[in-house]
């Protein structure tokens, strides 16, 4: 005999539920957000969050279910199912298992460049002063492996680091020789403006896996104002590098980024045409550094970052259009939100971290062995705050430069879940902390929200890109999802129904 | 197509599980041989067969386990694998090497009960004796299939018995690909699904049905409470370990309304699943009587299906549709349209005639009660 059926009714619960953390944020006059503890979305008509609040939804209501479902509430039957909830949460947090993956090797300071967003570039041509010792490097490299994380990026930076080859290559051999030993993977990039490429060094780069990271802020006059160097040619220098180091390594090997300047922020278009023009695929619409303008007045940054949304957005507008043309580019800063927005993943974006990843996963080696929570934070540096100073390689340990009173501060300061202003804002799970950034313009590692260019920048970054997700246009949401998992169009639409 | 019959068992009180011989073969060979015979010549060597199955009557034990009086014969051939039940007289096939979807039937129990359930489970206690023959069945198998399905009934409450049929695929035949359809709800228990994984089969995946993103849907479609959060919780237990998953759709009037948040639940919860199966529904077992609240024409939830499989396709979730014929799917979905894994489909109407992509399409089940789609129509390229 068949078992009997039981009626729908029977497998209903009580509908007596209670509130998961979760925050909400106006859209518009129709629509407001609900966000989660781990980041799951969902649109609403306005006024939905306090019906929530105010227990107005029965069990039988047709949001219920997708209210339980994307764990906005709980009621009796989801008792299990949390420890789910408590899964995604690590996942979310992934980023701090590990600890520090990025080490940054200033190897030296000395450049030919004098560019003007840049606090640190000497001219002297006086090699030593201004050069990492091989002790340093030592220790550097020690501190660096010592880190748990199996996964390990060395970066090196300057000045101009292909000046000071010799210790690059000192580097790298010891840095190599530790990981092998330790069974930690190494991936290692120069940033370099690569004026002074040559073969040999570009042979050394091959037989090492080294990747090339240069600076290209747009085209020739954009460029070449931002990044004077004797003769005015860096333009010039700079792509016939990219060329050669291209030819030499793949051109999967040979990035660049742009820093935007006051200048560039008239030329969005001509900035990411030029990318186009060089063949590149990805850009990264990077905000405008705070840390040439400390002294700015507050309405000034504001100025600022409005004038910053407005390149951004007139970018993407134009990268969107490139990609609806054919034209794979990827713009990262939307890349790396989208991502967070969009999956239960976390970012490797110590911008956008909370905790904040100074020091928690990026770590500095200045030229004369002081220790650093961010490049950023040695930047200050050198404009005499030594707020942001962990320690000594050649006399601290490991322990006592995350132990020191910046780390713990940072820390302390660091997380936006606790935050006045972040604490209950919609967007606090894709945000950061950025307490160096609030040093540096506010004079206050926790700062102050409402005047904070940071959270203005990236609230209207997050509401733009909200609208851009809810509009409903499959064209753009092939687009974003194909950034989000590192396919391009073509590929996208191959697996998509069309 | 045939998968049993019967006779009248004789000289024998167990069930034997024998490879079929249509032909004698040589005194070596005989063991765990069934020769099959239309009737016994008079000289007949039978030395060293596990069994005989005749067409005709026998009237004295031949001091061979015997089938006699068996009624069809024409449908076994050489080396189909058959088991003979000598109480009820049963002749099942259970086995044929020129079949590429052959299963391991684990039990007829089951712990759910789903209101469109194929084949409904039967509460009898078969497991001791099934996993004898399945035991059994693996020794015959011969050459290795490529593919090999446990299903049921709901093949974990074997316990240890599934572990035991697990550990003696992966000895005997590791490069075989198993396939186990489970409601997946036993490896919430993590002593289970541990021991489960330990077995470290190399070519295993679990198929599991989700039918809601909430609790009290999926709990009435299966009709057990609880079952939802055991499935999800069991899901994460087997991912926690590696092991592939397909999620299972089956595609009616209750799970239509609440796909696409199951898609987008899944893109959540449960991002590591391999791929998703959307299933049309069978119309055969437990579907018919309860056909009020389960038909919906496929045709009138192509929309819903379309943005499910968008949501998990682009989240970078390969997808599959089985079950559906391509004139009642959306051309945008015909690419994700797989010919089913079962012997029973692959029937055609009499309309598919004119039907330029009858070669493309999976037809419908052989079964009659199946109600008919108003979509079904010939389609003509251009
Ligand atoms: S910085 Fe602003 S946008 Fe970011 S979490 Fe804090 S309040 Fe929200
Ligand atoms: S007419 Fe028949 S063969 Fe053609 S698509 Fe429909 S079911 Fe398939």
């Amino acid at each position: 005999m068949p078992r009997p059926f039981a009626p729908q009714s029977a497998f209903v619960g009580s509908s007596d539920y209670q509130l998961l953390p979760f925050r909400f944020h106006r859209l518009d006059q129709q629509t407001e957000i609900l966000v989660n503890e781990c980041g799951e979305f969902l649109f609403v008509p306005e006024g939905t969050a306090r019906k929530i609040i105010q227990k107005e939804f029965p069990a039988n209501s047709e949001l219920y279910p997708t209210l339980k479902a994307k764990h906005f509430i709980y009621d009796e039957s989801s008792s299990p199912l949390l420890d789910v909830l408590a899964a995604k949460y690590r996942t979310k947090f992934g980023f701090i298992y590990g600890s520090t993956k990025l080490h940054i090797f200033v190897v030296t300071l000395r450049c030919d460049h004098s560019c003007h967003y840049c606090q640190v570039s000497r001219q002297t041509l006086n090699q030593g002063q201004f050069d990492m010792s091989r002790d340093v490097a030592t220790a550097a490299v020690d501190m660096m492996l010592q880190c748990p994380s199996k996964h390990i990026t060395l970066e090196f930076q300057g000045g101009e680091p292909l000046l000071a080859f010799d210790t690059i290559k000192y580097i790298v051999s010891i840095a190599k020789d530790g990981a092998a030993r330790l069974g930690k993977e190494l991936d290692i990039v120069i940033t370099s403006n690569l004026a002074f490429l040559t073969d040999d060094i570009l042979n050394y780069c091959k037989a090492h896996e080294i990747k090339l990271s240069t600076s290209l802020d747009g085209p020739e006059f954009i460029h070449n104002s931002n990044r004077p160097r004797p003769g005015g040619d860096s333009y010039k220098v700079t792509i016939e590098g990219i060329n050669r180091a291209r030819r030499a390594l793949g051109s999967s090997r040979v990035a660049a980024l742009m820093t935007t300047t006051q200048l560039s922020l008239q030329h969005p278009i001509e900035i990411i045409d030029e990318y186009v023009r060089q063949s590149f695929h990805t850009i990264f619409l990077r905000p405008i550094s705070p840390y040439g303008f400390a002294l700015r007045s507050q309405h000034k940054t504001g100025y600022e970052t409005d004038a910053f949304f407005e390149f951004y957005k007139a970018g993407l507008d134009h990268i969107l259009e490139l990609n609806r043309r054919g034209y794979n580019l990827v713009e990262i800063y939307t890349q790396i939100l989208l991502r967070k927005i969009l999956t239960p993943e976390g970012t490797g974006y110590v911008d956008l971290q909370s905790p904040s990843g100074a020091g928690l996963n990026v770590l500095v080696y200045n030229y004369d062995g002081s220790a650093y929570a961010t490049d950023e934070a040695r930047m200050l540096a050198e404009m005499k705050d030594y707020t942001f100073k962990l320690g000594r390689v050649l006399t601290n340990s490991r322990a006592d430069i995350f132990t020191s009173p910046a780390f713990v501060a940072l820390l302390q300061q660091g997380c936006n879940q606790s935050l006045p202003g972040c604490s209950d804002c919609a967007f606090q799970s894709y945000c950061g902390a950025d307490p160096v950034y609030h040093h540096a313009t506010q004079g206050d590692m926790t700062g102050h929200r409402p005047t904070s260019g940071f959270c203005r920048r990236n609230m209207k970054v997050m509401e733009h890109l909200f609208s851009l997700l809810r509009s409903g246009d499959s064209f753009i949401q092939d687009v974003f999802w194909g950034w989000v998992t590192d396919r391009n169009l073509a590929e996208m639409r191959a697996s998509i129904p069309q | 197509m045939r998968l049993h019959t019967t006779g009248i068992g004789l000289g024998f009180s167990g069930p034997i599980v024998a490879r079929v011989a249509t032909a004698p073969v040589p005194i070596d060979q005989r063991k765990d041989t069934a020769l099959l015979l239309s009737f016994l010549g008079s000289a007949q060597d039978l030395h060293g067969y596990s069994a005989i199955v005749v067409r005709d009557k026998v009237d004295a034990p031949l001091g061979i386990p015997t089938m006699h009086s068996v009624q069809h014969i024409d449908h076994l051939a050489s080396g189909h694998i058959i088991a003979l039940e000598p109480l009820n007289g049963f002749i099942r096939t259970v086995y044929r090497p020129e079949s590429k979807h052959n299963t391991l039937f684990a039990t007829e129990r089951c712990n759910s009960n789903c209101l469109m359930c194929s084949q409904p489970p039967i509460d009898k206690d078969d497991i001791a004796a099934l996993t004898e023959r399945n035991l059994k069945l693996i020794d015959l198998i011969s050459p290795d299939p490529e593919y090999l399905c446990i299903t049921g009934g709901e093949p974990t409450l074997l316990g240890d018995n599934l572990l035991a049929i697990l550990s003696k695929l992966r000895d005997k035949m590791p490069s075989t690909y198993v396939h186990i359809l489970t409601n997946g709800r036993r490896f919430a228990w993590p002593d289970f699904s541990h021991k489960f994984a330990e077995i470290n089969h190399p070519n295993l995946s679990v198929g599991v049905p989700l039918y809601a993103d909430y609790p009290s849907l999926h709990d009435y479609v299966v009709q057990a409470r609880s079952a939802f959060d055991q499935t999800v919780l069991g899901l994460h237990q087997l991912a926690r370990y590696g092991i592939q998953i397909e999620i299972r759709v089956v595609l009616h009037a209750l799970t239509i309304p609440r796909l696409i948040h199951l898609a987008e639940y899944i893109c959540r919860n449960l991002t590591f699943v391999d791929h998703v199966a959307f299933m049309g529904m069978e119309h055969i077992g437990h579907a018919p009587r309860n056909m009020s609240e389960l038909w919906i024409d496929p045709v009138d939830y192509q929309p819903n299906l379309e943005t499910a499989i968008t949501i998990l396709t682009r989240f970078g979730i390969e997808t599959r549709i089985y079950n559906l014929q391509l004139c009642v799917l959306k051309p945008s979905l015909w690419k994700y349209s797989k010919q089913a894994i079962s012997d029973w489909k692959n029937a055609y109407r009499p309309v598919c005639s004119d039907c330029e992509v009858q070669g493309r399409c999976g037809g419908f089940f052989q079964w009659a009660t199946e109600r008919q789609s108003r979509g079904v129509h010939p389609i003509k390229l251009n």
